[in-house]
């Protein structure tokens, strides 16, 4: 392994070790990615074969409960919060040093937070108006899916605040390098089933 | 508030006991009191030996691929004890359910489920996991596992699963469902007890636990092969696992994924898979055996890897058909994502649906016919040693094509109609089970067990265990096709129709035969350990073995090579044999990096075990803490320096010329040798077969 393998991270030429090593666990990342993905899509299978009449139960459907001013916002914070995080390892590509990728990050994570509290007060909403997943196997599904990306976007915010607290402590190190890649990967996962779940759940369920 | 929960003293089978007495709660006091005893024994015998602190340093803490490897195999045969056990008991019970039987039919819904969920999840999976943790780096030539920590966890979790299940022994009930835990069955309205959630939370970690390792094998097999070693040259169990990871990975996430939906409707009141309010249990069926039956095919896949590796030493040839086994194996792993709905032809889909997945059924069958045939080609005109490898080999050939006959028969959904939920499935399933599986397990652990441990284990008793595994099998499962086609159904905790008397009482014959050859199985293990000087093999190939993990020292030291090898073929250590180069000196050895021990597959696993048997208990407090300490466990590993160690490269080379020069001293043994006292582990054949 002596060539050069992620040259975005410039983890330096002649450094087999550390090279192997991020392989390792990048490639295991976009491993664990694909298994990710089987998890969301059983939900998004479970979601399409609960959005009959037979399932909404007589509850409210995708035209009483839907926002799209609300989810469109948030598909706007979680594009622009894709691009700050790009732009992260932009500046760890072109060594701009451990405050430019930490500033960057502290944006994604805002709007990361954005995203989460605008999906929490539409579900505020949704249960004010008597939508519980408890009111039928729709919801329960509906819940489940934009849920869980709910929650794995919770843990890309520990995950920040992680990444954070090691670049402050230690700098950029090789180690670190390699995890901030990963993230990366995460997090534009993350707003590849966002667009998912915004044209399968919401645009069509108002269509 | 309550601090404990729904916990409270009435929910032991003892108090069961004493408030009715009958064979029934006696039944369930006794396994209860065997959990309690086996555990505090354990503990005495720990502290009496002094082996705490060895179990601590060399295990426990140990990210070492071959340990973590025996643990998965220690974890399985404990749990393989207590699963026979309980088929036992069902076998008894059954034998004597004409109008009635010892065990309340509650008590036998719990055996069967239980029995089903360890026998499948924690001992099965264990077996294969473990296998594959002990010999995939060592075929390929690797140092470790690709992430050794993550391997740590994974054992963790699926040990956090297995100790949940023994609780339940003890304290409170099982669920009652079997191991598929259909709902609406399962669900509040039909199971409000514990029983479900107890499964539910064994069952979630272990599938993280299998799809961790899945990821773990993968990228091990992907890139850390030594230089040479490329696709096509790679040992057939190697491949064999590669499959079955892939498997892992895609596979495991349905049945996590279902069992929480499961958990969201009990604990939350969703919707899911209730009966009201839009509910629908078809969507469980199915996303349960999008993981079920490709799971099926990740236990048996290893297996065929174990078949190739023994038939191909055990006849000192060169695998036959080596690209067509390949091919069959990739072939395999692909359709058993296809075939799923054979598990519920009668649950009222169409019937072209019905007939497109029996098609697809039916064609699975195809590569693993080549298989046998390709193996039998290799036992062909080949210097067959009878070892006990090739006992099990020999019973898995006739019976494993018997229930693979069978499996044919069931995948024509007319047939189907007839015959699903009798014991003719229960008879189909365990006859591809223990011949394929369980055997291909018992074979694989008895030829490699010599280069963990550094000894052979004794060939008398196991040719005896195989003999009566064999038997056993026969006499206990095959009256069990003649019941399902008299139209008994399968979980039937008893039965009106004294025509099945004679099969049940054949059955509950063999069961006990059975019981003898697990006893005989635990006693080749006893035996061999004390006979361990005379079995000794430190030279390392007992077997004239074909492929890397036979040219290192037995047991293999921590690092597994001294220096990395480089391969040029396949099979390349038999044709080093064959060219007379062997073993050849180094001339420079380097330090090598190992990973440090560490505390996080047991620190996850107590938390893990803690977490879900808070949450089936309602203690919500402990769910807080210990749910919190596995999140915070995993925060602070990102932290973690230090966690390697360096091995000297003094150190390497004293170890491996100690090695090299003892293998100069000694002058081999032909193969007819290979199970006296004379085998050390170094093979001098006398004729070389093409
Ligand atoms: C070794 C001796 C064994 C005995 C005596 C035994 C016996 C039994 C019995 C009596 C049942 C209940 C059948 C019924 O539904 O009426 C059963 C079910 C089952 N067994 Fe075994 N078994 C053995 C080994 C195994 C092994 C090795 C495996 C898997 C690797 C296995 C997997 C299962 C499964 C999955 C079920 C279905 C549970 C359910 O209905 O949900 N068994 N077994
Ligand atoms: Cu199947």
């Amino acid at each position: 392994m002596s060539q050069n393998l992620h040259p975005g991270l410039n983890l330096g030429a002649s450094h087999g070790d550390a090279h192997q090593q991020s392989e390792l666990s990048v490639f295991g990342f976009w491993v664990f990615l694909m298994s990710d993905l089987i998890t969301f899509g059983v939900l998004f299978a479970t979601y399409a074969a609960s959005s009959t009449p037979i399932a909404m139960a007589g509850g409210p459907g995708p035209a009483a409960l839907f926002d799209l001013t609300s989810t469109g916002m948030q598909t706007a914070f979680l594009l622009a919060s894709s691009l700050t995080c790009g732009m992260a390892s932009l500046a760890l590509k072109y060594r701009e040093g451990p405050r430019r990728i930490a500033l960057w990050l502290a944006v994604t994570a805002l709007l990361g937070a954005g995203f989460l509290a605008l999906e929490l007060r539409d579900f505020a909403d949704m249960i004010a108006k008597g939508a519980t997943p408890m009111r039928s196997g729709w919801l329960s599904s509906l819940y489940a899916l934009v849920g869980l990306h709910g929650l794995h976007i919770t843990a890309g915010l520990v995950w920040i605040v992680v990444l954070l607290l090691l670049i402050w402590r230690r700098g950029v190190t090789d180690l670190i390098k390699t995890r901030l890649l990963i993230f990366a990967l995460y997090w534009h996962f993350l707003d590849l089933v966002w667009i998912g779940i915004f044209s399968v759940v919401f645009l069509r369920g108002l269509a | 508030m309550k601090l404990l929960g729904n916990l409270n003293w009435d929910v032991t089978p003892f108090s069961d006991a004493i408030n009715d007495p009958s064979t029934n709660t006696f039944v369930a006091a006794g396994a209860a009191s065997l959990v309690i005893i086996g555990a505090v024994s354990v503990l005495i015998l720990l502290t009496w030996f002094r082996l705490w602190r060895p179990l601590w340093r060399d295990w426990l803490t140990s990210a070492d691929h071959k340990r973590i490897g025996v643990m998965y195999i220690v974890l399985a045969l404990v749990m393989l004890a207590r699963g026979v056990a309980e088929g036992a008991v069902m076998r008894g019970h059954q034998a004597m359910a004409l109008n009635g039987g010892p065990l309340s039919a509650d008590h036998f819904s719990e055996l069967f489920s239980t029995h089903g969920t360890i026998m499948i999840l924690f001992v099965a999976m264990p077996l294969v996991t473990g296998l594959i943790n002990i010999v995939v780096p060592l075929q390929i030539g690797a140092r470790d596992m690709a992430f050794p920590v993550m391997n740590q966890v994974s054992l963790g979790l699926t040990a956090a699963g297995a100790a949940l299940i023994m609780v339940s022994l003890v304290i409170g009930r099982f669920e009652t469902g079997g191991w598929t835990a259909y709902p609406p069955y399962t669900g509040k309205v039909f199971s409000p007890g514990e029983g479900p959630d107890y499964w539910i939370w064994s069952v979630v970690p272990a599938g993280l636990g299998s799809m961790l390792s899945g990821i773990n094998f993968a990228v091990t097999i992907y890139k850390c092969r030594a230089p040479g070693m490329t696709y096509m040259r790679m040992p057939l169990f190697t491949w064999t696992a590669l499959c079955t990871a892939i498997m892992m990975i895609y596979a495991m996430p349905p049945v996590t994924v279902s069992s929480l939906m499961l958990a969201l409707d009990r604990y939350a009141g969703f919707h899911f898979f209730s009966n009201d309010l839009g509910g629908n249990m078809m969507n469980y069926a199915n996303i349960f055996w999008m993981f079920g039956h490709p799971e099926v095919y990740i236990l048996v896949l290893p297996a065929y890897g174990v078949w190739s590796e023994v038939a191909a030493t055990f006849s000192a040839k060169q695998l036959y058909g080596y690209v067509s086994l390949v091919t069959a194996t990739m072939s395999i792993a692909v359709i058993s994502f296809t075939v799923w709905l054979h598990h519920f032809f009668t649950m009222g889909q169409s019937a072209s649906v019905n007939i497109a997945f029996g098609i697809a059924t039916m064609i699975i069958a195809v590569p693993t016919g080549v298989k046998v045939y390709d193996w039998m080609a290799t036992l062909w005109r080949g210097r067959i040693r009878m070892t006990v490898p090739v006992i099990y080999l020999t019973g898995f050939f006739i019976l494993f094509v018997i229930g693979g006959l069978t499996g044919v028969i069931l995948a024509n959904p007319t047939i189907d109609y007839q015959v699903h939920n009798t014991l003719f499935l229960v008879a189909h399933f365990h006859n591809v089970l223990i011949p394929g599986v369980l055997f291909g397990m018992l074979a694989g652990i008895h030829y490699w067990f010599p280069k963990v441990f550094g000894f052979r284990l004794d060939e008398t008793w196991g040719a005896r265990a195989a003999g009566l595994w064999v038997v056993g099998f026969c006499l206990t499962f095959l009256p069990l096709y003649v019941l399902g086609l008299m139209g008994m159904p399968r979980r039937s905790p008893s039965f009106t129709d004294p025509a099945y008397l004679p099969m049940e009482y054949l059955a509950a014959f063999g069961a006990v035969v059975i019981l003898g050859a697990l006893a005989a199985t635990f006693t080749t293990y006893i035996v061999s350990i004390r006979h361990r000087k005379w079995l000794a093999v430190p030279l390392g190939d007992p077997w004239d073995g074909r492929t890397l993990e036979w040219a290192t020292p037995a047991p293999v030291p921590e690092w597994n090579f001294a220096v990395i090898p480089e391969v040029s073929s396949r099979d390349a250590f038999a044709l080093e044999k064959e060219g007379g180069t062997p073993y050849a000196p180094v001339s420079r050895y380097a330090d090598i990096t190992l990973p440090r021990r560490t505390t996080m597959g047991l620190t996850v696993c107590v938390a893990t075990t803690g977490t879900g048997f808070a949450l089936v208990w309602h203690i919500w407090w402990l769910v807080i803490l210990c749910f919190t300490g596995l999140l915070l466990t995993m925060i602070a590993r990102a932290f973690a320096t230090n966690t390697e160690q360096i091995i000297p490269a003094a150190e390497v080379a004293r170890q491996h010329r100690r090695w090299l020069d003892a293998i100069a001293q000694n002058t081999g043994i032909t193969r007819d040798a290979e199970c006296t006292s004379a085998n050390r582990g170094l093979a001098a054949p006398d004729e070389v077969i093409r």
